[in-house]
C-alpha cells in the first residue's frame, strides 16, 4: 500500500521534494468565519507551555520548548467560469522538543491542555531516553539568552481572511474571464492565505507570540491548437509572499517593465492578476507557433522570478548546513559546497556575486521575528564578492563548524512536526552601478531572455541543473527579436555563477518565492522568498527539449 | 483510538449521519497510528509517532456542497462538525459538476495480506533496534548510513445516505537507507516496502547500499550520448520523488486526455485509447487483491477498486477518471488504482547483465521533473551507483548522468524486462532499455 492511500482518501498532502504545486491544507476544514475567532489568550498560552517544561524537566529533560500552534490556511480554486473548491481549514496543537541524555525527543498533541502537553512532554522524553542507547555524540546547542515575553506580527495592511470570499472569488474568475475573452483554451486560479499563530516556549526563559501571514494568488492559462495537437500553458507571474490582501490591490509604482519586445511586465509588492492573465493569454497562443531554439551556448538574461528558483536550487540548498554535513543525505542528498570545499577559497561565483541570507527582509514568505528555537532572526551573509563566506545553521549545528551562535533559520511545519534547519530567504544583491533590463540587453549579441519557473532540476551534490521557463525571447544583436519554444539550459552551478556578467540595480529588485518547499523525512514543507534583480550569465549551454512520439 | 474495528466505526459514522438535515452526506473515518525513526552519519537525528483518527463530513444540498472535519468525538463536536459542513454547504457556489453519491456498492473481500498484525504492532524499541542495525553494519565496514523507516496502520471507513458503506485496514512499512564512503566517493542506496514488517530485515538492504557504496568508488567519465541502460526498479519508481513509470500511469487521466492536454490526446480532438503506443510486451494492470500489494478494494469516493488492465501488449486499453467525466464524456466510470503491476519476466538484474554486450546499469534516478507534458519528456539525474557494463560483467563504476527521456520512448525501446520487484507499492521489473537519452555529466556522488 502506499501512503499515498492514506493521504488521498484523508485529504492531507504529503510534502514532497520541492514541487510548484499546490500545498496541501493541512488541519480540520471549518467555516471561513472560524478563520477570524482570535487567538488562544497569550496567559493561557504561557500556562499551558509551563505545564510542558515543568513536566519535561521532571522527567530528566535537560532542556525543554514547547511551540503551541494553531495554524490557519484557506485556498480557493477555479477553473473557467466555475468555483471548483473553497476549503478553510484549522489546526491547533502543540509539539513539545527535548533533550534528554543528551539526545532530542519530540511527540505532539491536539489535546491542548496542561495535562495533554505534560503527557506529551513526558513521551518526548521517553523517546529520547530510547533512542539514546544507541547514541554516541550528545547533541551540544548554541546558547540563547531568554527573551522573557516578547511579541512579532507580519505586518500586513488587510487580513485576507477579513475579505470577503464573494471578493475573491471575483477577482479569481475575474482573471479566468480575462484569459477566457482573449482565446485561452483552459485557464485555472488559485488564491492561498495562510495565516500561522505561534506561541513558542522554552527553558531558556523565552515565550515567544507570533502572528505570520502568507498569501499567494496563482493561475495557469492553456492554449490548445486542435488541428495539430498542440498544447502549451504559461503560469502566472505572481510571488507568493508574506503579506496581507494588499499584495492584490495592483499599484504602478510597483510594475517592472520587460525589456522592449518583450511584452512582459514584473510585480514588486503588489500583483496584478487581470494585467498578468491578459498578457498570459497573448504569449501562450505565441508559445503555439513559437521557433524552436537552436542548441548551443547563449548569453542569458534571467529575469528575478525565473532566476530566484536558480539561486534557490544552486545557492539556498547547497548551504544548508545540516546538508552539507550529510543529514540529508538519504533524501534529497548532501552539497559539494563542503567544509573542505570552502577552505580551499575557490570562486563559488564571479566578483558580483553577493547573496545573503535573510530572515527578516520585509514582505518576504521567511520574515519573522524568532526562529522555531525562539532565537532572533537576521541577516548574514552567505556569498560575498563570488566567495562562499558561510552556512544556513541552527543551535545543534553551530557547534559542529566552530561557532557558538545560530543564524535563527529553525522551522517546523506545523505544531505536529519537529522543527529542523530550513532555508532562510536567500537573495542575490542587486548590481551598484545604474542598469536598466534594456539596457543589459542592448549589450548582448546572441542571447536568450528567460522569465518565470518553468521545469527545474538538480543533481543530489546540486553540481548540475536544468531550468526551464514561462516564457522565452531571441536576443539578437541587442534586440529581442521573438519568442523561443523547446529552451532549457543545463549548468554547472560553479561554471553558472562564475558566468554572472552583470546584475541591473536595485529599481529592478524583486521577489520570486516557493510556498512548498520540501526537504526531511518525513518531509516538511517551508515558504521562502529569493530576491534579485534582472542578471546576465554569459555561455551558458542551452538544448532543445523538442521530441517526436509516434 | 488509531485503530477502530469495522462495527465501532461505522457505529460512530451511522450515529453523525443520523445528526444530519442535509439532501445527501457521506462521512468518512480515517484513522492511522505509526512511527518513524530518521538517521543520519550514523546516528538517530530524529524519531515521531503519529497517532490519529479523524472525521469528515460532505453536506450537500441541492448541487451545493461542503465539507467539514473534525478529530475529537464527543457528542458536541460531532453535531458541530456536521452542522458545519451545512453551514459550509449553503454558502457555496452550485458546481456545474455535481454528481449524486453512490449508493451501496459490492466491493471484493480484502486480501488478508494488507493489514499485518506484525506492522501494526511495531514499537519505538524495534524501530531503534531495526535502526541501530543498519548503523552497526556500517561502522563496522567504515562506512557512513543515513536512512528513514516509517510504519503505519490505518484504516478508512464510509458511510452515506444513499446507502454505501466500506470499510478497511492496511499496514505498510517503508524503508530506505543511502549509504557513503567516508572520503564521500561512494553512495548505494536501497530501498524497500512492504505491508508486513515481518518480512523487513534493515541490515539487509543495508548491506546491499554498502555494496553499491563501495562497488561506486573511483567512479570514470563517459561521455553523455545514447547508451543502452539497465534500469533496476528504483529507477523507476520512487517513495519520495517523481518517476518516469509513475509520470506514464499519472498521464491516463480521461478528462486531460479529452481535454487536449495530455499525450494521449489525438489530433483534431478525442483521446488515443486503443491505440499501440508501446512494445508489444508492455502490459500493465492493478489488482487490490494481489498478495504482493493488496491495495483498498475502494477508491476515495466509494468507487469499487477492480482488477483493472491499463496497457496490454502497447495498447492503451483504459483510463481513469473522475464520475463526473464519465458520465459527461459516456465513458466507463473507472477509479485511479491504489498500486499498479508492470509485468515482467523471471531474469534478475545479474541476468539481465550478463546478457549486455556494452550498457549502463542504473541504481536510482533522482529529481525527476517534467519538461515537455505534450511528448511526457522528463530530466533528471542517476545517483547513488552508475556502472559500465561491458561483455556481460560491470566493468567499473561512472559518473553520474542527466537524462533527458519519455517513458513513452523508453518504452518502445525496450530490449528485456526483468522480474518484477516491490517498489513504492507497485510492482516494477527491471527493464532494459537501448538509446536512452543522457545529456549531460554530474559531479555528484
Amino acid at each position: 500500500m502506499k501512503r499515498r492511500d492514506f493521504v488521498g482518501l484523508s485529504g492531507l498532502a504529503a510534502g514532497a521534494l520541492f514541487l510548484p504545486s499546490f500545498p496541501g491544507l493541512g488541519g480540520n476544514l471549518v467555516t471561513p468565519e472560524q478563520l477570524l475567532i482570535p487567538a488562544a489568550d497569550v496567559a493561557l498560552k504561557k500556562r499551558l507551555a509551563d505545564a510542558a517544561l515543568n513536566a519535561a524537566k521532571s522527567a530528566g529533560a535537560s532542556y525543554a520548548d514547547v511551540r503551541i500552534g494553531r495554524s490557519l490556511n484557506q485556498g480557493i480554486f477555479t477553473r473557467e467560469k466555475q468555483v471548483q473548491n473553497i476549503q478553510s481549514t484549522e489546526s491547533y496543537g502543540a509539539g513539545v522538543r527535548v533533550l534528554a541524555n543528551g539526545t532530542w525527543g519530540f511527540a505532539s498533541t491536539n489535546t491542548v491542555s496542561e495535562a495533554g502537553l505534560a503527557k506529551a512532554a513526558q513521551l518526548a522524553v521517553q523517546i529520547a531516553k530510547a533512542n539514546s542507547k544507541v547514541q554516541k555524540e550528545q547533541v551540544k546547542l548554541a546558547p540563547v539568552k531568554g527573551h522573557g515575553e516578547v511579541s512579532w506580527k507580519t505586518p500586513i495592511q488587510q487580513n485576507a481572511f477579513e475579505v470577503p470570499i464573494a471578493q475573491k472569488v471575483e477577482l479569481l474568475l475575474g482573471a479566468n474571464a480575462k484569459a477566457m475573452d482573449n482565446g485561452a483554451s483552459f485557464v485555472n486560479s488559485a488564491l492561498f492565505q495562510v495565516n500561522e499563530q505561534k506561541y513558542f516556549a522554552s527553558t531558556d526563559g523565552s515565550y515567544i507570540d507570533q502572528d505570520i501571514h502568507r498569501i499567494w494568488p496563482t493561475f495557469s492559462v492553456t492554449a490548445i491548437d486542435r488541428a495539430s495537437g498542440k498544447f502549451r500553458s504559461r503560469q502566472a507571474l505572481s510571488a507568493p509572499m508574506g503579506m496581507g490582501y494588499e499584495y492584490l490591490t495592483p499599484k504602478a509604482a510597483d510594475k517592472v517593465a520587460g525589456p522592449a519586445g518583450s511584452d512582459l511586465v514584473g510585480y514588486k509588492n503588489s500583483y496584478d492578476i487581470l494585467e498578468d492573465a491578459t498578457a498570459a493569454t497573448k504569449q501562450v497562443k505565441q508559445k503555439l507557433t513559437a521557433k524552436s531554439v537552436t542548441p548551443g551556448k547563449y548569453d542569458l538574461v534571467l529575469d528575478p522570478h525565473h532566476l530566484g528558483l536558480t539561486i534557490h536550487e544552486s545557492v539556498g540548498h547547497p548551504t544548508e548546513l545540516d546538508r552539507v554535513l550529510g543529514y540529508e543525505a538519504n533524501y534529497a542528498g548532501t552539497s559539494f559546497a563542503t567544509l573542505e570545499w570552502r577552505a580551499k577559497k575557490q570562486p563559488y561565483g564571479s566578483k558580483l556575486v553577493n547573496i545573503v541570507a535573510d530572515k527578516q527582509q520585509a514582505n518576504s514568505l521567511g520574515a519573522v521575528g524568532f526562529d522555531d528555537e525562539g532565537v532572533k532572526t537576521k541577516k548574514w551573509d552567505l556569498i560575498k564578492e563570488g566567495m562562499l563566506i558561510d552556512y544556513q545553521k541552527i543551535r545543534d549545528q553551530a557547534a559542529m563548524v566552530g561557532q557558538n551562535e545560530s543564524d535563527g533559520c529553525c522551522y517546523a511545519q506545523s505544531w505536529a512536526d519537529v522543527q529542523f534547519q530550513r532555508m532562510p530567504n536567500v537573495s542575490l544583491q542587486p548590481g551598484k552601478t545604474k542598469l536598466s533590463v534594456d539596457d543589459m540587453v542592448k549589450g548582448v549579441d546572441k542571447g536568450i531572455y528567460i522569465a518565470g519557473h518553468g521545469s527545474f532540476s538538480i543533481d543530489q551534490q546540486r553540481y548540475n541543473s536544468q531550468f526551464g521557463g514561462q516564457v522565452f525571447y531571441e536576443i539578437n544583436k541587442g534586440k529581442i527579436t521573438g519568442m523561443l519554444e523547446d529552451v532549457a539550459y543545463q549548468t554547472n552551478t560553479l561554471e553558472f555563477w562564475n558566468s554572472c556578467a552583470a546584475i541591473c540595480d536595485e529599481s529592478d529588485y524583486r521577489f520570486s518565492g516557493f510556498f512548498n518547499d520540501g526537504k526531511g523525512q518525513p518531509s516538511q514543507s517551508s515558504a521562502v522568498s529569493h530576491g534579485s534583480s534582472t542578471t546576465r550569465f554569459n555561455g551558458v549551454n542551452v538544448i532543445n527539449t523538442a521530441r517526436k512520439i509516434g | 483510538m488509531a485503530i477502530l474495528s469495522k462495527e465501532e466505526a461505522q457505529a460512530i459514522l451511522t450515529k453523525v449521519l443520523s445528526y444530519s438535515k442535509a439532501d445527501e452526506c457521506e462521512v468518512t473515518l480515517n484513522g492511522r497510528t505509526g512511527g518513524n525513526v530518521r538517521s543520519a552519519r550514523n546516528a538517530i537525528s530524529t524519531a515521531g509517532a503519529v497517532d490519529n483518527v479523524s472525521l469528515a463530513v460532505e453536506s450537500r444540498f441541492g448541487k451545493r456542497s461542503g465539507v467539514a472535519t473534525c478529530n475529537e468525538f464527543d457528542e458536541a463536536t460531532l453535531r458541530r462538525c456536521v452542522q458545519r459542513a451545512e453551514e459550509i454547504a449553503r454558502l457555496a457556489p452550485e458546481s456545474p459538476e455535481y454528481v449524486p453519491y453512490l449508493g451501496a456498492q459490492k466491493y471484493l473481500a480484502p486480501s488478508p495480506a494488507a493489514f499485518a498484525a506484525a506492522t501494526a504492532n511495531i514499537t519505538p524499541d524495534y524501530r531503534a533496534q531495526q535502526t541501530a542495525a543498519s548503523m552497526k553494519l556500517c561502522e563496522q565496514k567504515k562506512l557512513s548510513s543515513a536512512g528513514f523507516l516509517n510504519d503505519e496502520a490505518g484504516f478508512i471507513a464510509k458511510r452515506n445516505s444513499k446507502g454505501l458503506e466500506a470499510y478497511q485496514q492496511i499496514t505498510n512499512l517503508e524503508y530506505s537507507v543511502t549509504v557513503r564512503t567516508p572520503d564521500g566517493t561512494g553512495s548505494g542506496y536501497a530501498t524497500a516496502d512492504y505491508n508486513d514488517a515481518s518480512k523487513f530485515d534493515a541490515a539487509r538492504l543495508t548491506q546491499i547500499a554498502a555494496d553499491k557504496a563501495a562497488a561506486s568508488v573511483g567512479a570514470k567519465a563517459i561521455e553523455p550520448g545514447k547508451y543502452t541502460v539497465i534500469l533496476e526498479p528504483a529507477a523507476l519508481v520512487a517513495n519520495t520523488d517523481a518517476s518516469l513509470l509513475a509520470a506514464l500511469m499519472n498521464a491516463l487521466d480521461a478528462r486531460n486526455a479529452d481535454e487536449g492536454r495530455s499525450f494521449l490526446s489525438k489530433k483534431g480532438g478525442g483521446n488515443r485509447k486503443g491505440e499501440k503506443l508501446f512494445d508489444e510486451r508492455v502490459t500493465i494492470y492493478s489488482d487490490p487483491l494481489n498478495a504482493e500489494i493488496p491495495t483498498l478494494t475502494f477508491s476515495g469516493d466509494g468507487r469499487p477498486q477492480q482488477k483493472m488492465t491499463w496497457i496490454e501488449k502497447g495498447v492503451v486499453k483504459n483510463l481513469y477518471t473522475t464520475r463526473f467525466w464519465a458520465q459527461k464524456a459516456g465513458i466507463p466510470d473507472i477509479p485511479r488504482p491504489g498500486g499498479w503491476i508492470m509485468e515482467g519476466g523471471t531474469q534478475s538484474v545479474q541476468d539481465m547483465i550478463k546478457g549486455t554486450e556494452k550498457g549502463i546499469l542504473v541504481t536510482r534516478l533522482w529529481y525527476i521533473r517534467p519538461v515537455d507534458p505534450q511528448t511526457l519528456l522528463y530530466t533528471g539525474l542517476t545517483r547513488d551507483g552508475t556502472f559500465y557494463i561491458e561483455n556481460g560483467k560491470i566493468k567499473h563504476p561512472v559518473k553520474n548522468f542527466r537524462f533527458n527521456e519519455s517513458p513513452i520512448i523508453m518504452l518502445n525501446n525496450l530490449e528485456a524486462i526483468g522480474k518484477p520487484q516491490r517498489v513504492g507499492g507497485n510492482l516494477v521489473p527491471p527493464l532494459k532499455i537501448r538509446d536512452f537519452t543522457f545529456t549531460s555529466l554530474s559531479d555528484a556522488v
